[in-house]
């Protein structure tokens, strides 16, 4: 056993990578969670956002592209969801698994025809002169773009969500519908407004998997992640620091796991493959999670 | 425009009407949706919907669809339970995994004894399974407060991973040339859930028609269903009126930990047969999809339980004789799911055309 | 004609007059584990399904369901297509082992043929592929191109078939280079794209230049091209986007011969209850071509092997070969038998490691 084998540099470099997909999902879910919409439906949004992103991005031979489209087909998804929820006022929880069903059989079929093929080339930036920094350089700056992205997207809902007007009246919606609307907000448009914002980052990190990590279509390539991702929102307690801590830690056990069976650790490999979710309940309890949105789940119907 | 008005009380015409014209708004939609795969979409619709149950070999699908609902609706009921008073197990998948290796570990122990305690023994193991992996975000909600949403669904893949690992190791089938997967529990006569095979009769079916009965019985005339009402429409008032929280978590999620590990245990000694690796096929989470498309009730769950099954039947069957994709099929409970929620509305608002408030 | 025997045997209540006519074009069911789209496994059974229709033409209609859960769902799918009067069912998953045991003992006069099982029945075939073959060339070429001298494997669930693989491209990258060590990870999925991804990057940062791998998705290929200096090998499907490099060769499944002659056998009506287990000599397992990435001698001889391999001159399980731990499996010359083989749940001697138990 050699534990000299694991490199932290490269280890802490390929979680970041390992974790944009669920943090990319993660963080729209927390926006959505925050105005007290619960939807479920992650997997079924970041599958379809993985195929929309996919068939954009090879017809058009430009992964970036292939974003744009994988955030229009999640929000597309996001919008059935939205409309059910907040004008037909439909059970949530049942409503969030309907979509992910739904989206799995309409991934497939958007996605036939498009086996073996490979999405295009999507590079990693290689920060000039900061990637060239030792250790950091190796962990922080030789990243593809969408990396950054996802942990701008994090540090724009944590400055979003706690000092501007449009943060402020998304968590009152959240905390408690009724007097927001009392207030004279909208709460079905911000609602709706959000939902779209989670189907759009959810999309993204379905298409992360398609355009980056594997980068070919078959079929059912986000293999839960969706439910990974709804895990660490509330993990995070809906802070979106947090969020970015439970995705990392998620990842870092999954990667230390097979780092540990790498370097022959004899610990049995069931043991090592339940870890990562073993350690998030652990870290939940000695954390003990925040307090939801006050509305979470909730229907509103304003009724006055 | 048109706008949405509380109504007094539940409608009672709604509440028959609303599902029916939702599979018919499925069925139309579907049908647009075969059309458009390149298929007769009357063909598909009556293979779906009617020859599961009137056509040809209804009485080879008949029992089918038993076999698909029972797990379906055994685990509903317990979920509704909890989901009235407002605690959110979504780990059913994974107590319905402890149920099936608990049982099936007690049933194994005892190979090739003959005995007719072995079934109920193993009822009893899988129960406690059931019950044992529910009590983990159970007491962690009550000591911890940790989210039992996340405890529960974390614990799913948990108990997957222990199951791969027992399918392999533990259970193996020690006469199956080092392949994985634990001895036939259908065919060993002791161990077996089954009564009648051809009927698809069995314990598990009879178990989900208990609970049903059970479960109406308990919300309309116990105390305790009071209590669990209570707490979800109104946890102050519940508190008030003296409702301990800590016990009701601990009964909801201990109850429908049980039926779960119990359908995993009646599912593994009869349809599944053995445990696998891939022993799990999503009952768990379906069965979530189940409770609310019955609006949590009793009599609702048994009949949404009813039309899920006759779609996963009815589907496999439109792949096989249509060559309809299963991603169609998918999105074709997706359909009918979203048009059963979205109508629902109308059970309890009804639509006024307003004049925009000036 | 073919459900007399049913009828009388089964339900009485079943009306089934208006099945099947003798003069109709034999059908042939398929029952997969997977959905057609997975570009692996059931693929590949799929693409075997095309060439039977190609092959036969109006002859022969195929049916197939997708995704179906192994357990009762399984059951009532194949039962479901013998009563729509299949004539022949391949039930394409191990899992499907016992329900297809059972469903056949319900439909005498329908013919069944079961993958990767050890089962049979006088209607139940069982047929699988010597996928090691694959392994051995695999092993060959890997051994001959490292540089680091890690090689690296990833593993989806510890059974037979995985360790089987795992033993003989182990053997033959050991033959070629003494100093060559394996590290394999369990990731305990056959397609999970993200966690293969992470066993190839995790296996990359440890040293390994030649990634091998026992799972579907082409995430590990992926990631060897983003470390630039790994080969891997497809896996299932020819995975041939990847080529020339990173990936250098592969293992294809290839079932269209297999289905195509067990087909023709049922319209002979020659079709008698068989285990097959094919390997590359009978086309059931591919070579997809070796790139030009491996340098030209190593190719010739991967190929020579390959040949020898196809030919039966060659076993990939020749002695000697100890065991894991030091005790003699093969003397000499020895060939390995298939009942150890089919089984088999060790490693060979100089694999370090426990297989998970």
């Amino acid at each position: 056993m050699d534990f000299s084998a694991i490199n932290p540099a490269v280890l802490l470099a390929s979680l970041m990578v390992a974790a944009t997909p669920i943090l990319l999902a993660a963080i729209g879910e927390l926006v959505v969670e925050r105005a007290g919409v619960l939807n479920l439906g992650v997997e079924g949004m970041m599958i379809t956002g993985a195929v929309a992103g996919f068939i954009v991005a090879s017809a058009t031979g430009s992964a970036w592209l292939g974003f744009i489209g994988a955030a229009f087909g999640g929000a597309i998804l996001a919008l059935l969801f939205g409309l059910l929820t907040q004008f037909f006022l439909s059970n949530q929880v049942a409503t969030g698994l309907g979509l992910t069903l739904f989206g799995l059989g309409l991934s497939a079929l958007m996605g036939q025809g498009y086996l073996g093929v490979k999405a295009p080339d999507f590079a990693s930036l290689n920060v000039p002169f900061l990637s060239d920094i030792p250790f950091l350089g190796r962990v922080l700056f030789q990243h593809d773009a969408m990396v950054y992205i996802g942990l701008a997207l994090v540090a724009g809902t944590y400055w979003m969500l706690k000092y501007s007007r449009a943060g402020l009246i998304l968590r009152a919606v959240g905390e408690n519908h009724e007097a927001a609307h009392a207030l004279g907000y909208n709460v079905v448009r911000v609602r709706l407004l959000a939902i779209l914002f989670g189907g759009a980052c959810a999309g993204l990190g379905g298409a992360y998997l398609s355009l980056v990590r594997v980068p070919t279509y078959a079929e059912g390539l986000t293999a839960g992640a969706g439910w990974i991702a709804l895990a660490i929102v509330v993990f995070a307690s809906w802070k979106p620091w947090r969020l970015l801590l439970g995705a990392y830690l998620f990842g870092g056990v999954t990667v230390l796991q097979l780092n540990l069976q790498a370097v022959g650790l004899s610990i049995p490999v069931e043991i090592l493959s339940m870890s990562p979710y073993l350690v998030t309940i652990l870290v939940l309890v000695i954390m003990s999670a925040g307090r939801a949105p006050g509305s979470l789940g909730k229907s509103f119907h304003a009724s006055s | 425009m048109i706008q949405l008005e509380k109504r007094p009380q539940a409608s009672a015409i709604w509440t028959y009407i609303a599902p029916l014209l939702a599979v018919i708004l499925t069925m139309i939609a579907g049908g647009i949706l075969f059309a458009f795969l390149g298929n007769d979409p009357f063909e598909a619709i009556r293979t779906i919907f009617w020859d599961p149950l009137f056509g040809e070999f209804a009485s080879f699908h008949r029992p089918q669809i038993l076999i698909k609902a029972a797990p379906l609706v055994l685990i509903a009921i317990g979920l509704s339970l909890g989901f009235r008073a407002g605690i959110w197990n979504i780990g059913a998948e994974g107590q319905y995994i402890m149920g099936a290796i608990c049982g099936a570990a007690v049933g194994l122990a005892f190979y090739p004894t003959e005995s007719v305690f072995i079934l109920p023994l193993m009822v009893i193991a899988g129960a406690l399974g059931g019950w044992a992996w529910a009590m983990i975000p159970a007491l962690l909600r009550v000591k911890f407060q940790t989210n039992e949403i996340l405890v529960s669904l974390m614990l799913v893949y948990v108990a997957e991973q222990l199951l791969a690992s027992v399918s392999l190791s533990l259970l193996r089938n020690p006469d199956g040339h080092g392949f994985p997967g634990s001895r036939n529990l259908a065919q060993y006569e002791s161990a077996t859930s089954w009564i009648d095979k051809s009927a698809g009769m069995h314990w598990g079916v009879v178990a989900a028609l208990i609970a049903v009965v059970f479960s109406y019985v308990i919300l309309s005339r116990h105390m305790l269903g009071f209590n669990i009402r209570l707490t979800g429409e109104s946890p102050r008032a519940a508190a008030f009126s003296g409702v301990n929280p800590t016990r009701m978590i601990v009964i909801c999620m201990g109850l429908s930990g049980v039926l779960a590990g119990l359908a995993g245990m009646f599912e593994v000694s009869g349809p599944g047969a053995q445990i696998s690796i891939d022993f799990n096929v999503g009952y768990g989470f379906t069965a979530i999809i189940v409770a609310f498309l019955g609006r949590l009730h009793p009599i609702g769950i048994l009949m949404a339980g009813g039309v899920m099954a006759l779609t996963y039947v009815g589907g496999g069957n439109a792949q096989a004789q249509l060559q309809l994709p299963a991603a169609a099929i998918q999105l074709f409970q997706g359909m009918l799911l979203f048009f059963l929620l979205a109508l629902d509305v109308m059970t309890n608002y009804r639509p006024v055309r307003k004049k925009e408030a000036l | 004609m073919k459900f007399t025997t049913f009828l009388t045997s089964t339900a009485a209540a079943l009306s089934l007059g208006t099945a099947a006519m003798a003069d109709d074009p034999t059908t042939v069911g398929f029952v997969y584990v997977g959905p057609v789209g997975d570009g692996g496994w059931t693929y590949e059974h799929n693409v075997g399904r095309l060439a039977v229709e190609e092959h036969f033409g109006d002859a022969v209609e195929t049916v197939f369901v997708e995704s179906v859960p192994e357990g009762a769902d399984s059951v009532r799918v194949m039962q479901q297509m013998a009563l729509n009067g299949a004539d022949l069912i391949f039930t394409t998953s191990f899992g499907y082992m016992d329900p297809t045991i059972e469903v056949a003992s319900q439909f005498p006069d329908v013919k069944f043929e079961h993958a990767t099982g050890y089962k049979l029945a006088d209607n139940v075939s069982n047929y699988s592929a010597r996928f090691y073959e694959g392994r051995a060339v695999q092993g060959h070429i890997a051994g001959s191109m490292t540089e680091s001298n890690v090689v690296g494997y990833i593993g989806s669930f510890p059974i037979p078939e995985v360790i089987r693989g795992i033993n003989a491209a182990y053997i033959h990258a050991q033959r070629v280079n003494p100093d060559v060590e394996f590290k394999v990870v369990w990731v305990y999925t056959w397609f999970d794209p993200a966690k293969e991804a992470e066993a190839a990057n995790v296996l990359i940062e440890q040293g390994a230049d030649v990634i091998l791998q026992h799972t579907d998705s082409t995430a590990p290929q992926a990631a060897a091209q983003a470390a630039g200096n790994v080969i891997t090998f497809g896996q299932a499907s020819d995975m041939s986007e990847f080529g020339p490099h990173p990936r250098v060769s592969s293992i294809i499944d290839n079932w269209s011969p297999y289905y195509i002659a067990r087909t023709q056998a049922v319209i002979d009506g020659t079709w008698e209850s068989t285990s097959t287990w094919d390997g590359i000599g009978a086309g059931m397992v591919g070579i997809g071509e070796i790139s030009d990435a491996v340098p030209a001698d190593v190719k010739a001889e991967a190929e020579a092997m390959r040949d020898a391999l196809a030919s039966g001159e060659y076993h990939a399980f020749t002695g000697p070969i100890n065991k894991q731990d030091g005790s003699v499996w093969l003397a000499e010359g020895e060939t390995a038998d298939d009942g150890t083989l089919a089984g088999m749940n060790f490693y060979v001697e100089g694999i370090t490691g426990d297989i998970p138990q």
